[in-house]
């Protein structure tokens, strides 16, 4: 038999509910091989011990008609989860326990799954190679060195790695999207409004959405069914009728209509990612699409207006680290000294800057020139794509400009390290639902991802999309457990 | 435009960041790449745009004004780097 640690999540559930595995087994395994994995520094926290013992609760009295039975998960460690620590990968939160539970993984443990660790992340979700994290790089299990993306890069990894059957991140402007495309797995990030933020460290509270990360477009659909709820207790949550998405998903998309932006064709993009677009467009032509080319003209100032957008809503969000009611605290001669010395040596350099950038963009003076200023572009970036969705059903683009680069080749240039998010930033100024999914890979056999983009709460069509291509792409990843101790 | 080591300084304060001289400088230098970047968005005329403040187009909700935690001041507290009884303890404010 197959090791259940390689098992979808689809056939470890259908295992479980057969009773061929317990799901002390199933915890037992993924324990195992985490705790054989540590060189890919995906855990901050572990919570192995608690895990094995919920999963025998589960098998003592199993309820197989919940929607994960006795499921061991990893997740993200910016969903703060009650009694277990939450650092958001920053020094500032190192020793904070949180007393309450994030909507998203109560939406989980409902359905009966098992907390197994909290997975890194970029600082305050702040990355795009999880090298901002105050724990330190995280490995990507495809080749030694090389990032696993960011900003939830322990769990593109643990996943890849087969550390956790299925995970869930956040994206703010490509954190789930862009660690999914460079490690050849499925990450898919909601319609804002879907999933709740309440209990999730916020970064940019206006594009901030957690999303499910997977092995394959069928997972997928199952965890995001779990997770995506109305929830009072945020105030931008939207109450819509939310699809089955694991029972409509379907491979029948025929008909639908596919638009292509011209503007995503940037300068200096890699051969190899034009490639693998036009191949992702006669896939997408073979399952029975439509392919329409389209004009999304605001392309190029996306990444701008996220530059303004992000840090100003993060720099107010962080206003709250002053080592007063919780976290990190540095002695100070007065109240002021001890708020500067806290935030000084609690925070990194890339939150501080960021921090710096939103602080200025927000001063007295400034607040027309550049808030202001980016609030009506990103009206303009919408409207786009409101009018794209006139004409076609989706949008399909690269995930990325590039595949996973080296530790350390762009972490002294932030600039072209935000460049990383050229394809998946105008996505969450618009709100949108967005799916990466492997579709090749490049000169050194590192995944590349191909993005379908869909309207506002049609994460049904984006899903039955890729669920038709990935058939056809048939990608498969060649991990050869190098870190395995 | 360029931002001065005196206009970081300041935005540190406002901050509330202390900032070694040494990290001022390379701070002011990675601010103006980002702020050369983000000049692009000058290209575009805006005069007539409604500016975007939410993506969900939702009015906020009311509730009730009640109470829906349990007693968790312990909890709480726990967390806290420096307390006393029930409050929070910072450095002296007042002469």
């Amino acid at each position: 038999m197959t090791e259940i640690t390689s098992l979808s999540l689809f056939e470890l559930i259908k295992n479980i509910k057969e009773k061929k595995i317990s799901s002390n087994e199933a915890a037992k395994s993924f324990v195992d091989r985490s705790e054989k994995s540590k060189k890919l520094n995906a855990y901050v926290t572990e919570n192995f011990e608690n895990c094995l013992q919920l999963s025998k609760e589960f098998d003592n009295k199993p309820n197989f008609d919940l929607k994960l039975p006795g499921i061991p998960i990893a997740v993200k460690d910016l969903f703060c989860t009650n009694e277990v620590r939450t650092t958001a990968g920053s020094n500032i939160l190192n020793n904070f326990v949180p007393s309450y539970e994030s909507t998203v993984t109560q939406n989980i443990w409902n359905e009966g799954g098992i907390l197994l660790g909290k997975l890194n992340c970029d600082e305050f979700a702040m990355g795009s190679s999880n090298e901002t994290s105050f724990f330190g790089n995280v490995q990507n299990p495809i080749a030694k060195d090389l990032v696993p993306g960011g900003s939830s890069g322990g769990s593109s990894s643990a996943l890849a790695a087969n550390l956790t059957p299925v995970t869930i991140g956040t994206d703010t402007g490509g954190s789930i999207r862009q660690p999914a495309s460079f490690t050849g797995t499925v990450g898919l990030k909601p319609t804002y409004g879907s999933c709740s933020r309440y209990g999730i460290v916020a970064f940019a509270s206006s594009l901030d959405q957690a999303g499910p990360m997977s092995k394959d477009v069928e997972d997928c659909s199952i965890l995001l069914e779990v997770i995506s709820s109305f929830d009072k207790k945020d105030s931008t949550s939207i109450d819509f009728k939310r699809n089955n998405y694991s029972s409509e998903l379907t491979r029948n998309i025929k008909g639908i209509k596919i638009g292509i932006p011209k503007e995503y064709r940037v300068d200096g993009m890699p051969e190899e990612i034009e490639n693998l677009w036009k191949k992702g467009i006669e896939y997408a032509k073979d399952c029975g699409a439509e392919i329409i080319d389209i004009s999304l003209p605001h392309t190029s100032y996306a990444l701008p207006t996220y530059y303004i957008v992000a840090p100003a809503e993060a720099s107010s969000n962080l206003a709250r680290y002053d080592g007063v009611k919780y976290g990190l605290r540095s002695s100070g001669e007065s109240l002021i000294d001890m708020y500067e010395k806290t935030r000084s040596e609690g925070f990194g350099e890339e939150v501080k800057r960021r921090i710096m950038i939103g602080t200025y963009v927000l001063s007295s003076g400034y607040y027309d020139a550049y808030y202001l200023k980016a609030q009506k572009v990103r009206q303009l970036i919408k409207q786009d794509f409101d009018q794209a969705y006139n004409k076609v059903d989706a949008i399909l683009t690269p995930s990325t400009p590039s595949s996973a680069f080296k530790i350390g080749e762009k972490s002294n240039d932030p600039v072209s390290m935000y460049l990383n998010d050229i394809f998946t930033v105008p996505v969450n100024l618009a709100g949108l639902p967005a799916i990466s999914i492997p579709a090749g890979t490049d000169k050194n056999n590192y995944p590349l991802g191909l993005q379908i983009i869909g309207k506002p709460f049609d994460e049904q069509t984006v899903l039955n999309i890729a669920y038709s291509m990935e058939e056809k792409i048939n990608y498969k990843n060649n991990i050869i457990d190098w870190w395995m101790e | 435009m360029t931002i001065d080591l005196k206009t970081v300084k300041h935005i540190s304060k406002l901050a509330r960041i202390s900032l070694e001289e040494k990290k001022a400088e390379k701070l002011a230098n990675d601010m103006n790449s980002i702020f050369e970047f983000i000049e692009k968005l000058n290209e575009l005329k805006t005069e007539n745009v409604e500016p975007l403040t939410s993506i969900a187009e939702t009015t906020l909700r009311f509730r009730e004004d009640k109470i829906t935690s349990d007693n968790i001041r312990e909890k709480i507290l726990k967390n806290s780097p420096e307390k006393n009884d029930d409050f929070f303890v910072v450095p002296k404010v007042v002469e």
